[in-house]
């Protein structure tokens, strides 16, 4: 067991850091338009998509930990578009893994009264509808829907479809519970991002920031705020990284139960640092031109995907109750 | 990224648990908690077992009689000393967490071989005497004032929070030798002989009503020059070395307890009815459970990541204050847990209707402890504030 990062690992993740730093400038978030076909060609490039594919396929051959931290780096640039089911579809949808087909999807495993709300679906090639029985492709501009005029992220476009056609059932009903898994923990790894990503944000501002002549970092009751976000942070890491390492070798725990421990402790992490990064940055922090709020917004939009917080702490609760240990 | 167990870890933990097996049941149960001649004896007895079997000192270097475990083989102790139910480390806590291992890290020759052979074998029960009733948070402001006399140093001063004292041999004693420096730089370390002439021992029951901890007051205490560990007046620095260890991983073992603890709250739910249901079907009860199991889940996943960053018998790393701010915290909260479920069995601290009262309260009570001792809470978020994250200090 040596659950560090390892230098192969460092390399991925500090040449995707480094990708997203210069395609996605934190202070021209405004200005980002619609989903632009090379910039998803060059996250291809990068591997985002084809990480896990074989190399036999064209794939990196790489696991669920080497996602976890490349789906990480995605969460704190605010990366924009269906990262996780093209990475999902990479196996499913010829083209997906390039980058050429940009694939989204919906959850449907425990329908309820939710309105079908599609992300980036002008965007899209194919759309992933998880259900019980399987996969299913359905054709996207055949799709009836109406464009939501102020989607709560700016970066998050959504269309609202009246109803889901049946569509092609392309996987059965093991691959729909495996790919909600892993887009579980490709979620989880996004929002420990954003948590990393706002307590870096807060701390840089209150170290900045001056008021009755000295650096709003040095009061205690801002230094405990900032100290608070660094824990949830790293709680997060351990969980997301714990839930991408258990996916790769089952024999270490329960996937399900990494997965759903590291939903919740990031989702937590990346709701309380997005609002306390508002919180330290005082009024600016309420401005649209920070970016703070886009980091708020992208944690609401991911936490309801494969499954919510409430769902989660369930699934743990009849664990616990089964005397499964972790 | 890789949290599979070796075959040679898997050995260990086969032969580990089979060792357990066995020796937990032989080592019978615990004396009552207000006979100490009696807890230190057993707790002692069950160190001497530990030591001859090889598992004393799991993260000591081999040289002084340690294990020298990998940091996987820290983790599988960890895990099967709580799954066994093994005695807890008890009066041992000291000497053996971070008394030992800063002699270790800081000692002379001389003081190794004094002391550390005697800690593993459950030979040298050890105290701490750092804080003072005036220098508790802002422990460097302690005035403990030690004078060179000779080879000796003559010490006067009051240490208060002293645990188990009253049955230690020797205490981890910091005092200030330069009162003219500034204040973090004229500390000094010294081992303190708790037979020597001139201390006094008051008992200070705690509010869970156990006499864990007293003061010790120092009157023209003689300590050998010896006995001083790094250079005079260098003792802050010892300090945090001695701190780091007792904030590191010292928490690993309670924390797999703390798992089982909330499986056995789970049960409590399952039994106890509230409104003509059991408290089991309330959704809001159930989360609250899945939540803290989450959290406990990525806690113990963050005790494995510290474990794999720290070298063998490395000092443990600043994390070590975010495990406790967090792992603290969290302890309460599952303890709080327990007494909501109790409901008026709560009031009682020993079982009743069936109930298992006596722990949950022994938990919830004991647990307030911990947010305060080792560096309180607060203290640690200012660790985390200005040693990782670079802020400003205040002053």
């Amino acid at each position: 067991m040596d659950f560090r990062v390892d230098e192969d690992q460092e390399a991925l993740r500090a040449g995707i850091r480094s990708f997203c730093e210069g395609r996605v400038p934190l202070d021209e978030l405004g200005r980002l338009s619609g989903l632009d076909r090379a910039f998803w060609r060059d996250l291809a490039e990068m591997g985002v998509f084809q990480l896990r594919l074989p190399e036999a396929r064209g794939g990196l051959g790489l696991g669920m930990s080497e996602a976890v931290l490349v789906f990480a780096e995605l969460g704190r640039r605010l990366v924009p578009g269906p990262l996780v089911w093209s990475h999902l579809a990479a196996e499913l949808i010829p083209g997906a893994a390039a980058g050429e087909q940009v694939i989204g999807g919906l959850d449907r495993m425990l329908p309820g009264s939710e309105p079908l709300l599609i992300e980036h679906l002008e965007q899209l090639d194919a759309l992933l509808v998880l259900r019980p029985d399987g996969v299913h492709r359905l054709d996207p501009r055949k799709l009836r829907a109406r464009a939501v005029a102020t989607p709560l992220d700016p970066l998050t476009p959504l269309h609202e479809a009246s109803e889901l056609p049946e569509g092609e059932r392309i996987a059965g009903p093991e691959a729909a519970l495996r790919l909600r898994l892993t887009g579980g923990a490709l979620v989880a790894a996004q929002l420990f991002g954003i948590a990393e990503a706002t307590q870096e944000l807060a701390t840089a501002y209150a170290k900045g920031r001056e008021q009755f002549g000295r650096s709003i970092g040095s009061f205690q009751a801002v230094k405990h705020l900032l100290s608070d976000m660094f824990v949830r942070q790293e709680l997060a890491r351990a969980a997301a990284y714990a839930a991408g390492a258990t996916l790769d070798h089952p024999e270490v725990g329960d996937p399900a139960r990494a997965v759903s421990s590291a939903r919740v402790v990031a989702g937590d992490a990346a709701l309380a640092n997005s609002r306390a990064c508002i919180q330290v940055h005082g009024g600016m922090g309420y401005t649209w031109e920070m970016p703070c709020h886009y980091y708020l917004k992208r944690t609401w939009v991911l936490a309801s995907s494969f499954g919510n917080g409430e769902e989660h702490c369930e699934r743990l609760a009849q664990q616990v109750a089964a005397g499964l240990g972790p | 990224m890789d949290l599979r167990y070796s075959e040679s870890d898997e050995k260990f933990r086969a032969e580990l648990r089979a060792w357990l097996a066995e020796h937990v049941p032989k080592h019978g149960s615990p004396p009552p908690a207000h006979d100490w001649p009696a807890r230190r004896a057993w707790d002692a007895g069950w160190q001497r077992r530990l030591f001859e079997a090889g598992y004393a000192g799991i993260n000591w270097p081999r040289e002084y009689g340690g294990r020298d475990a990998s940091p996987s083989e820290q983790l599988v102790y960890y895990e099967e000393i709580a799954r066994a139910g093994a005695p807890y480390i008890g009066v041992n806590f000291v000497g053996i967490l971070h008394g030992g291992p800063t002699l270790v890290a800081e000692g002379t020759p001389e003081q190794k071989a004094a002391h550390l052979p005697r800690i593993l074998r459950g030979e040298e029960i050890w105290c701490q005497g750092f804080s003072e009733p005036g220098a508790g948070s802002d422990l460097a402001a302690l005035k403990t004032r030690a004078v060179r006399d000779g080879d000796d140093y003559v010490v006067n001063g009051h240490k208060i929070w002293c645990s188990f004292a009253h049955v230690a041999d020797v205490g981890e004693l910091l005092v200030r030798t330069d009162p003219n420096a500034p204040k973090h730089k004229g500390i000094s370390w010294l081992i303190l002989p708790m037979d020597a002439a001139g201390i006094e021992i008051r008992p200070l029951p705690t509010l869970a009503g156990e006499g864990e901890f007293s003061e010790v007051f120092l009157n023209d205490v003689r300590i050998p020059v010896a006995n001083r560990v790094g250079a005079e007046n260098d003792g802050w620095r010892i300090t945090n070395v001695t701190l780091r260890f007792e904030r590191g991983t010292a928490f690993a073992s309670e924390m797999v307890q703390l798992q089982q603890f909330l499986a056995m709250l789970v049960r409590v739910a399952q039994r106890v009815t509230r409104h003509e249901a059991r408290a089991w079907d309330d959704a809001g009860l159930r989360r609250e459970i899945g939540h803290l199991a989450a959290e406990l889940d990525a806690i113990w996943a963050m005790v494995k990541l510290s474990v794999s960053k720290a070298s063998r018998t490395g000092v443990p790393g600043l994390e070590g204050s975010a495990l406790k701010l967090y792992y603290t915290e969290l302890y309460q909260r599952i303890a709080e847990l327990g007494m909501r479920l109790l409901g008026r069995a709560a009031l009682a601290r020993e079982d009743v209707g069936g109930l298992p009262s006596r722990l949950v309260l022994h938990k919830a009570l004991q647990s307030l402890s911990l947010t305060i001792a080792a560096g309180s809470s607060q203290i640690q978020r200012n660790i985390v504030a200005e040693r990782i994250l670079g802020l400003p200090k205040e002053r």
